[in-house]
């Protein structure tokens, strides 16, 4: 059996009286006091997350630019240093290698933070395409990430208002780290990268200034409440950026891997386009489930805010949009839905 | 969310749900060890009343965010009644597993099965072992 992996939090977690569930490789906490107060916590006020297990990648040399220009698929000349964006490694086929956010730290850094379950792949798909005046280097190891979300977060954690994906150095308690306003929840906030043995210390900093501590079950639903894809659920390498509705982070009219493909899916027009529903009837929609119109269930779960099943999947192009009626066959019963607009919620002013 | 407990005057069946039995009918519902092992409930999806249950079957659905259980009957019978107050709230089976929370009424076909039952000690111990 392999072993775990553990955060440099894990001590803190245990502490707290989470409950641990392994996670893409990781021992990580699933809630502490439950994932709907928790989730609440983050729409209403704010809450923090150990995310230490995603991966950190640095691609750095005076070509680094150029060659990320060739396998990512949103548009690095749109960004500066000190600024993020949110794009994809697409794969020959348009599909989606994984999702990630890349930082740019000047002109000839960048680091990419790449999904857990997905950090060797990415790590070697870089690897082997490798050019001169470009290395790759996976630092993983070294950072521990607590993402800080909510209202409240600023207020809380004493920071001026910046724009989204804006980041910089900044000390919290003592402790440096690196702020990114960015997150995964649909609220504002920020996300702390720091160096894993000072994690404890900013942890506790954190929590001093009344943070909820929050598990992977509330980053879930707080995440499909605002249609963020989760890969290996709702994107992968099979499925393309535009059927995905991730046409907006894909710069068409550069060049990099599958982009070809996805001139050709939006030419003609997708089959089946990633859709938000939300359950009509009284049930809670899961991963996997058929779609008796045609597609299936890619995430489901229950929201907190709205009190009923919302989910996302795959259906025929012309169902894909808002006010169609779909029916979910849930574990042998049918259950009617609705597609809606995503994202399914949206924070006020947002 | 309620402590937990396991109270003297219930049954228990090993796969964590009890029955109040009560001369020829029994309430049934979920353990607190259960429903702790869930977490917060959201969904209840309930038998139709009058349909009949076995025995160590299957009998409805209870769901938390993260998952879905199977409710195992502990008893055999012909359901009465159905508790519309889960089905409507299911998080009241975590705020009073044994009061509020029940989840049916039946009619016992075989009473002699409440004899295969574990009394409150003989359970605690079983869960003491999880």
């Amino acid at each position: 059996m392999q072993t775990l992996q553990q955060t440099p939090l894990h001590d803190r977690h245990v502490a707290l009286g989470a409950r641990m569930v392994p996670f893409a490789g990781w021992e990580m906490p699933v809630q502490y006091e439950g994932v709907i107060p928790e989730h609440l916590a983050v729409r209403r006020d704010c809450g923090v997350f150990d995310v230490s297990h995603m991966g950190e990648l640095e691609v750095e040399g005076p070509r680094a630019r150029e060659f990320l220009q060739g396998l990512l698929s949103n548009d690095l000349g749109r960004i500066e240093p000190g600024k993020a964006q949110y794009t994809l490694l697409t794969n020959e086929r348009g599909g989606i290698v994984d999702d990630l956010i890349v930082y740019e730290l000047d002109a000839f850094r960048f680091l990419l933070i790449v999904n857990a379950s997905n950090r060797e792949l990415d790590y070697l798909w870089l690897k082997e395409r490798e050019v001169r005046g470009s290395d790759v280097r996976d630092v993983s190891d070294e950072y521990a990430l607590l993402a800080v979300q909510g209202p409240r977060t600023s207020e809380r954690l004493g920071l001026e208002p910046a724009p989204p994906f804006t980041f910089a150095e900044g000390k919290l308690g003592g402790v440096e780290c690196m702020v990114a306003r960015t997150g995964y929840t649909g609220e504002e906030g920020v996300e702390l990268l720091v160096m894993a043995e000072d994690a404890p210390a900013l942890w506790d900093e954190v929590l001093r200034r009344r943070a909820t501590p929050c598990g992977l079950g509330a980053r879930d639903t707080l995440r499909l409440e605002v249609c963020y894809p989760l890969h290996g659920n709702d994107i992968t390498p099979d499925t393309d950026a535009i059927s995905a509705g991730l046409g907006w982070v894909c710069a068409l009219e550069k060049d990099f891997t599958g982009a070809e493909e996805l001139r050709d899916v939006k030419e003609q027009g997708p089959a089946e386009r990633l859709s938000a529903f939300v359950m009509q009837d009284r049930a809670v929609p899961r991963q996997g489930m058929p779609i008796r119109e045609g597609g299936a269930v890619t995430s489901g779960t229950h929201s907190p805010l709205l009190e009923r099943g919302i989910g996302l999947g795959y259906v025929p192009s012309e169902l894909a949009q808002p006010g169609s009626e779909i029916t979910i066959d849930v574990r042998g019963k049918e259950r009617k839905a609705e597609i809606v607009e995503k994202p399914i919620y949206n924070r006020s002013g947002a | 969310m309620a402590a937990e407990n396991y109270p003297d005057d219930l049954s228990y069946h090993p796969e964590h749900d009890w029955a109040r039995v009560d001369g020829e009918s029994a309430t049934l519902g979920i353990t607190w060890y259960a429903q702790d092992a869930l977490g917060e409930l959201v969904h209840y999806e309930p038998p139709t009343e009058g349909t009949r249950i076995e025995k160590d079957k299957t009998y409805g659905e209870v769901e938390s965010v993260k998952a879905v259980s199977d409710v195992i009957a502990p008893l055999s019978g012909q359901i009465v009644e159905v508790n519309q107050k889960v089905v409507d709230a299911p998080e009241t089976v975590n705020e009073d597993p044994y009061g509020e929370g029940w989840l049916i009424r039946i009619e016992l076909t075989d009473r002699a099965e409440v004899d295969e039952l574990l009394d409150a000690d003989a359970y605690r111990q079983l869960v003491a072992e999880q």
